[in-house]
C-alpha cells in the first residue's frame, strides 16, 4: 500500500510543518523588528544585530560557546572514531559496549548534569570552561559515534585487504584508504556533536563558572530580565550557524561520494 | 621444493572456526607452480580454491605447512611483505582515488620517485589500454574498464606472482571472452606467473598451462588442460570438466570390460567388479546395430550450430550424450534405435 494514497496526507503534512516551524519563523521575523517590545511590529531594522555585535558579554558568551563546541566536538569525534573502529569487528561483548556508547542519548540530561556537578565539586575540579568541555565531550560521543559507525558498516571490507596487498602496512592502509573513505561519516559526526554542544543549556548552566557563560545560558538569564528583540537576534544567529554547518557537512559528504 | 618454483606450497592445511565447529577447508595441499606459468585452481564453490589463494596473498595464515614464493618462506609474512599482488573478484578499486592514483598506490608505498611512478603508471595503463581514463574515478568506469584498471594496479609493482580471484565472473559472456584473450596476452607480455582461481571449467581450459582440480579441500588432479580433459583420474574431475558420459560396467579378468547388454570391450585395467566407464560425447560413434557396443534410443536432438547433440536413452534407462560434428552425414531420427561404438582409446576406467 502506498502511503501517498491515504486521504488528507498533504493537508496533515502541511499542518505538521506549520506546527514545527511557525515559532522559529516568528522568532526570526521579529529579530528584524525595530520596536523595543518583542511582540509589537513597527518596521524592519538590523538594529538588534548591530547591538549584539557591540555587546561585550554576548561576544564573550559566543566565544565561549564556540571554543566549547569546537573542543568537545573534536574530542568526542576522536573517541567516537576509535570506538567505531573497535566495534566494527565482532567480539563477545560488542553489543554491551555499543549499548554503553549510546547510553547518553537516553539518560535524562538533568540527572547527568547534576551528577557531574556533584562529582566535580567532590573532586575539587574548578567549574568553568574546562569542566564544561569534559562534560560536553561525554554526551557528544554518541552523536559523533552513530554516523561514523554507519559509514564503517557500509564500507567494503575488501579495501583494507587491497591496500595491504599493495604493500601498505596497517597504519598506511588506515591513513591512505580507511580514513579518507570514513571522512564523510567523521564530518557528519563532528557536525552533529558540534551542534549538540552549541545548543546545550542544562549541562553548561550547572558547570559554568563565573565569566564562562555560553550563549544558551546568556539567553536564559537575559529572558529573566525581559524579552527583547536582542534575544531574537542572538537566537537567529545560532540557528543560522547550526543550519549552515549541517548543510555544509551534508554537501561535503555528497561531494566525497 | 626447487628454486625454480615461483610458488611452492607444501602440505598446507587450514581450518576455520574452533573446536567442534571447526571446518577443514584445506587438507594437506601441496603444489609447485613454475616460473611464468599460467596456473589455475579450478573447482566448485567451497572447494578451498579461494582460501588457498588468500593463504598465498597472506590474508589468511596456514594452520600447518609452508608457503614459499621464489624460494623465500612467507608462511608467516603479512600481505604487505609478500611479492605478490591480487586482482580481486569485486576489483576493490579505491573509490576516493583516480585511476592513476589507484595504479600508483603500491609504487608510493615502495617509495619510488615521483617521476618513475608517473612513467610506470603510464606503462601499466597502456598495457590495458586505459591511458585516456587516468583522471577518472572508478565509479565513472564500466565493469570491464574497472577490471582493466584492477589488472594494471596489480601489475604496476611488477609482482613475482599475480593472483587472480575469479576476476572475470562479474563480466558478461562476450566481455569475458575478450578479457580471457587479453589476460593470456598480458601474461606473455608481462612475463609474470599467474595464479588464477575459477569455477568455470571452460575458462580454466582455455587459459591455463596447468590446472589443479580441487574438491573438498584437496587437489584431486593436476595437469595440462588436455590431460585433465582427456584422461581424468577421478569421477568428480571427469564430471566437473565438460560433458561426459558415465556408464556402469563390469571389469572382468584379462583386460575385458562387459557393458550393459553384454557386449565386451578389451581395455587395460586393474579394476575388478563394478566400475565406471567415462567417454566424452564427441568420442562415441554411430554404427550399425549388429556392430555396436551399446544400443540406445534417440530421445532429443539439439542443434548447436557446429554440431548436433543427441540425448540418448540406454537399455538400463540412463542417459547418454552423443555429439555429432559431421552435419552432412546421416542423422538418426527421433525415437529410432541406434548402435554406438565406444573406441577403446577414448574410454577411461575411473576410480570413484
Amino acid at each position: 500500500m502506498n502511503i501517498r494514497h491515504f486521504p488528507m496526507t498533504r493537508e496533515i503534512s502541511l499542518l505538521v510543518l506549520v506546527y514545527l516551524y511557525v515559532p522559529v519563523v516568528v522568532l526570526v521575523g521579529y529579530s528584524f523588528n525595530a520596536n523595543r517590545t518583542a511582540t509589537v511590529w513597527s518596521h524592519a531594522s538590523l538594529d538588534w544585530y548591530a547591538r549584539i555585535l557591540a555587546n561585550p558579554s554576548i561576544q564573550s558568551a559566543a566565544k565561549n560557546s564556540l571554543v566549547l563546541a569546537l573542543c568537545a566536538a573534536t574530542a568526542a569525534t576522536v573517541i567516537a572514531l576509535l570506538a567505531a573502529l573497535a566495534t566494527a569487528r565482532a567480539f563477545p561483548s560488542r553489543d554491551g559496549v555499543e549499548a554503553v556508547l549510546k547510553m547518553p542519548l537516553i539518560l535524562p540530561e538533568i540527572v547527568v548534569a547534576v551528577a557531574t556537578l556533584m562529582l566535580f565539586v567532590a573532586l575539587g575540579v574548578q567549574l568553568g570552561l574546562g569542566a564544561m568541555i569534559l562534560a560536553h565531550t561525554a554526551f557528544c560521543i554518541p552523536f559523533a559515534y552513530l554516523p561514523i559507525r554507519a559509514r564503517i558498516e557500509g564500507l567494503n571490507q575488501g579495501y583494507g585487504e587491497a591496500a595491504q596487498d599493495l604493500y601498505a602496512n596497517r597504519f598506511r592502509s588506515f591513513r591512505r584508504v580507511t580514513l579518507p573513505l570514513l571522512w564523510p561519516g567523521i564530518m557528519a559526526g563532528f557536525t552533529l556533536a558540534f551542534v549538540t554542544s552549541l545548543d546545550d543549556f542544562l549541562t553548561s548552566f550547572f558547570l559554568s563558572g563565573p565569566g564562562t557563560t555560553t550563549l544558551p545560558v546568556y539567553i536564559f538569564s537575559s529572558i529573566k530580565a525581559g524579552i527583547t528583540p536582542e534575544i531574537n537576534a542572538i537566537s537567529t544567529v545560532m540557528l543560522v550557524i547550526s543550519v549552515l554547518l549541517v548543510s555544509l557537512s551534508f554537501f561535503l559528504g555528497r561531494l566525497r561520494r | 621444493m626447487t628454486d625454480s618454483s615461483a610458488v611452492s606450497i607444501t602440505a598446507v592445511s587450514k581450518s576455520f572456526g574452533r573446536g567442534s565447529a571447526a571446518v577443514r577447508v584445506l587438507e594437506d595441499v601441496s603444489v609447485e607452480i613454475g616460473q611464468r606459468e599460467f596456473f589455475t585452481l579450478l573447482g566448485p564453490s567451497g572447494c578451498g580454491k579461494t582460501t588457498l589463494l588468500r593463504l598465498i596473498a597472506g590474508f589468511e595464515t596456514a594452520d600447518q605447512g609452508r608457503i614459499a614464493i621464489e624460494g623465500q618462506d612467507v608462511t608467516q609474512a603479512p600481505p604487505f611483505r609478500r611479492p605478490v599482488n591480487t586482482v580481486f573478484q569485486n576489483y576493490a578499486l579505491f573509490p576516493h582515488l583516480t585511476v592513476e592514483q589507484n595504479v600508483g598506490f603500491a609504487l608510493v608505498e615502495q617509495q619510488m620517485p615521483a617521476a618513475q611512478i608517473r612513467a610506470r603508471v603510464g606503462e601499466s595503463l597502456e598495457m590495458v589500454r586505459m591511458q585516456s581514463y587516468a583522471r577518472r574515478r572508478p565509479a565513472e568506469l564500466s565493469g570491464g574498464q574497472q577490471q582493466r584498471v584492477a589488472l594494471a594496479r596489480a601489475l604496476a609493482p611488477r609482482p613475482k606472482v599475480l593472483l587472480l580471484d575469479e576476476p572475470l565472473s562479474a563480466l558478461d559472456l562476450k566481455l569475458r571472452k575478450e578479457m580471457q584473450i587479453e589476460l593470456k596476452l598480458l601474461q606473455a607480455e608481462a612475463g609474470i606467473t599467474f595464479l588464477f582461481v575459477t569455477h568455470d571449467q571452460e575458462e580454466a581450459l582455455t587459459l591455463s598451462d596447468r590446472v589443479a582440480v580441487m574438491q573438498g579441500g584437496r587437489i584431486l588432479q593436476m595437469g595440462a588442460p588436455r590431460e585433465i580433459y582427456e584422461t581424468p583420474t577421478h569421477r568428480f574431475v571427469a564430471d566437473f570438466i565438460g560433458d561426459i558420459n558415465l556408464i556402469e560396467a563390469e571389469a572382468l579378468p584379462g583386460n575385458t570390460i562387459r557393458l550393459i547388454g553384454g557386449a565386451q570391450i578389451t581395455h587395460p585395467h586393474q579394476a575388478h567388479g563394478r566400475v565406471t566407464l567415462a567417454i566424452r560425447p564427441e568420442r562415441a560413434r554411430i554404427v550399425a546395430l549388429d556392430a555396436s557396443h551399446l544400443q540406445a534410443r534417440v530421445v532429443h536432438t539439439a542443434y548447436l550450430g557446429t554440431a548436433l547433440v543427441h540425448k540418448l536413452a540406454l537399455a538400463d534407462g540412463s542417459t547418454f550424450l552423443l555429439r555429432q560434428s559431421d552435419l552432412d552425414g546421416a542423422q538418426p531420427s527421433l525415437g529410432s534405435q541406434i548402435g554406438l561404438s565406444l573406441p577403446a582409446d577414448s574410454l577411461r576406467v575411473l576410480v570413484q
